[in-house]
């Protein structure tokens, strides 16, 4: 505990068992010092410790026992590998001398866990603890994060040692911060300096590295119009004149119609993911592509660029700024808000004001209005899905670190126990989760997080009754043949109520803005069960396989730019 | 592109897990190491792998920069034959019987430069060191001859380059170490 507190932990998520009873026994004498959130279910907790330190940036912590504990944390562990988020997950193991002899609760935890961590480790002795949590926090949270387990046999929990001081800032075969060439510098301003149509990419890394400032700045300097991938949303603000929208599958036509066009690309911390590329053959075809990574194994990993710049995102783009020359490409400029036009006109407004009779919502329509009511600067959170890719698409950002997801693994049951975690790192801020029904059942147990320590997340609950991103796909590729995608559900209201949380049905259009106001207005958790349409399609729409300007408008017509 | 056979190098801190660490970047692209040899190298606490592997270039290249990325590992190389001096060592066990019976036995052991590790009044072992197919050759002759073992190391290798990379890599660590303090 104390090596913990020394690492300036006051927030740990867990759930006990036999194996870590005595972590929880010694975690008894220092509540006031740390606090734990019990989930109900070790899923929920990782989750709860992702959504912690994507809002605050902030190492989450994770207690889980022996066997079914840590197995249960493998998704976590995955999704947070994806999606850098620095976690260390503590596990209890059987004792040291049961190891390998299939002891009750006993998994090969570090076997297990290798291929979803940054670093698993196993623990024998009482007195290696001290350093390992030392050296784990080193490791999740620098150069590139990631998660770190650290499974710690009961005799060593048990058996006494010094506390000693640890602290770690060095390990031999590790440099996380790699020093920046100022060759690669030079020839990336180079680059810069003489494209005419450049454009940057703006990834989770500039996040991590809490490089928005520089890369606004460096944009604005030499008028570079900005993407971002699905985790650099919120790294410049929406309405900034250079932010041209959501790179990917269901991104803007202006940012993915203009990477094919674009003749040099500069991508800021960011993996060239398959959703964000579609096919690479037909990938950004004139473009000469600088990479900014901390990961050297992320360049050419999927598209080749010519310029690596391995380091820190913030780092190189300090170092890149007084090189870049003050520069002016308005009709480059004023060409992505030419596609983004057609893509209002044809997408957006179709699904921002629809006139369906029946009332039933469209989930466009609810995720800007629930932006707008709170002042385009709550932290968006979501499951994986139609609401995913929905909320990011027409929620509006003012602040970084505003919208948490899971870009990389796609987990559904992500949303409601990240929300809690988000809210619990910034309780200042209003934090909403929009989910559906599918994902808000794969972890919905941890409306009990809610009801115990009062976390007042706003949640909105895009129900179609269906799995509807898979639903979609079954329309568009399996001809409509709905293989287990709809779905009978329960009284969403009634369960929340069970759990102490307030909410209600929101069944036609002509009462989701007086529900929004009431959201709003409550103190504590809410949960709007919204009637959405079944039918309901995420467009724009690059299919997998195609280029990325090669986009469905809607389910037969690809865009075809004048 | 062409598969080849390639050789990794990678040097590693000496802890439990780093065969795994290390296996698991093949198996998760399903592919099949050839042979692995692993000992501790002349740096103290260093221990160095082995690996050929047959694939692409670029499917090798990715697979080091992500054998590199694990924690554990200072740093690892991808390697083509004539980037390096490689050898494997081989062995064989035949009756004594059946070298007794002709020289036929002793001529094929002097042809191919083999040489006697043991012998008994049951059996007699031969080793014989070189590339693969030369340990295959000798196979080849023995085999049919009473062969009753036989069993052949992984490849080893040392680069023909000047410059010891990993050594670099430990000098600019050593540098940051001392910034640190």
């Amino acid at each position: 505990m104390r090596a913990l507190i020394d690492q300036g932990v006051d927030k740990v998520f867990g759930y006990p068992g036999g194996q870590i009873m005595p972590v929880y026994d010694s975690l008894y004498d220092y509540s006031d010092k740390i606090r734990h959130y019990l989930a109900r279910h070790e899923q929920g907790a990782i989750h709860a410790a992702e959504g912690f330190a994507r809002a605050s940036g902030k190492t989450g912590v994770v207690i889980a026992t022996s066997g079914p504990g840590a197995m249960n944390l493998i998704t976590g562990l995955n999704d947070a590998l994806m999606d850098s988020t620095p976690i260390v997950a503590i596990t209890g193991q059987v004792p040291s001398s049961l190891l390998g002899k299939d002891a009750f609760q006993e998994s090969d935890v570090v076997s297990v866990t290798l291929p979803v961590t940054k670093w698993s480790t196993l623990v024998k002795k009482a007195e290696d603890i001290a350093p390992a949590i030392a050296k784990a926090f080193y490791i999740a949270n620098s150069g590139r994060p990631g998660p770190v387990v650290i499974d710690i046999a009961k005799d060593a929990q048990v058996g006494l040692a010094e506390y000693k001081h640890a602290y770690c800032n060095f390990i031999r075969s590790y440099d996380p911060n790699p020093d920046i060439k100022e060759s690669q510098i030079e020839a990336a301003a180079e680059l810069l300096n003489n494209a005419e149509r450049p454009m940057i990419l703006s990834g989770h890394g500039v996040t991590i590295s809490n490089a928005s400032n520089e890369l606004i700045e460096l944009a604005e300097k030499a008028d570079i119009p900005v993407a971002c991938t699905i985790h650099g949303l919120s790294t410049i603000p929406s309405c900034h004149h250079l932010n041209k929208g959501l790179l990917g599958m269901h991104g803007n036509l202006g940012p993915n119609i203009n990477t094919n066009k674009a003749d040099v690309i500069l991508a800021v911390g960011m993996r060239f993911d398959d959703r964000v590329t579609g096919d690479t053959k037909k990938y950004a075809p004139d473009a000469k592509i600088i990479h900014i990574d901390i990961d050297a194994s992320e360049f050419n990993k999927t598209v080749g660029s010519h310029i690596h710049i391995h380091g820190d995102a913030k780092t190189a783009l300090s170092a890149l700024l007084p090189f870049v020359n003050r520069q002016k490409h308005e009709a480059w400029v004023s060409s992505f808000d030419r596609h983004n036009k057609v893509e209002y006109d044809r997408v957006k407004k179709l699904e921002l004001y629809p006139d369906n009779e029946d009332g039933k919502m469209h989930m466009g329509e609810v995720v800007n209005k629930v932006s707008k009511a709170f002042n385009h600067d709550a932290v968006l959170v979501t499951d994986v899905g139609q609401n995913q890719m929905f909320s990011v698409r027409y929620f509006n950002f003012t602040s970084p670190r505003s919208c948490i997801t899971s870009g990389g693994l796609g987990t559904m049951g992500f949303g409601l126990p990240a929300s809690i975690g988000a809210k619990i790192a910034v309780p200042d801020r209003e934090v909403v989760l929009f989910v559906g029904d599918g994902g808000l059942q794969m972890t919905v147990e941890e409306l009990g997080m809610i009801m115990e320590y009062n976390i007042g997340v706003k949640i909105v609950l895009l129900n179609n009754n269906y799995l509807g991103n898979v639903r979609q796909w079954q329309e568009l590729f399996f001809n409509s043949r709905y293989s287990a995608t709809p779905m009978t559900n329960p009284n969403f209201i009634a369960l929340a109520n069970a759990y102490g949380i307030s909410g209600e049905d929101v069944a036609h259009r002509d009462n989701l803005d007086a529900a929004i106001e009431r959201m709003k207005n409550h103190n504590g958790a809410y949960i709007l069960n919204v009637n959405i349409e079944e039918m309901g399609m995420i467009f724009p729409m690059t299919p997998g396989g195609h280029g990325v300007d090669e986009i469905l408008l809607n389910s037969t017509e690809y865009y075809k730019p004048v | 592109m062409e598969n080849q056979l390639f050789t990794i190098t990678v040097f590693t801190e000496n802890q439990v897990s780093l065969l795994h660490q290390i296996s698991m970047v093949f198996s998760r692209r399903c592919l099949n190491i050839e042979s692995l040899t692993v000992s501790a190298c002349s740096i103290p606490g260093v221990h160095k792998f082995t690996i050929t592997c047959k694939s692409d270039r670029a499917m090798m290249e990715h697979v080091v920069k992500q054998i590199e990325k694990r924690i554990d590992v200072l740093r690892a190389f991808l390697h083509t034959d004539d980037e390096i001096v490689f050898q494997e060592v081989a062995l064989y066990k035949v009756p004594t019987a059946s070298v007794l019976e002709s020289n036929e036995i002793e001529h094929i052991i002097r042809e191919h430069g083999a040489r006697v590790l043991e012998i008994q009044p049951e059996y007699t072992i031969f080793e014989k060191t070189g590339h693969t197919d030369e340990v295959k050759a000798l196979f080849d002759k023995l085999n049919p001859l009473g062969l009753r073992q036989f069993v052949r190391s992984g490849r080893i290798a040392v680069t023909k380059a000047p410059v010891e990379y990993v050594d670099a890599f430990l000098e600019h660590q050593e540098k940051r170490r001392k910034s640190l303090e």
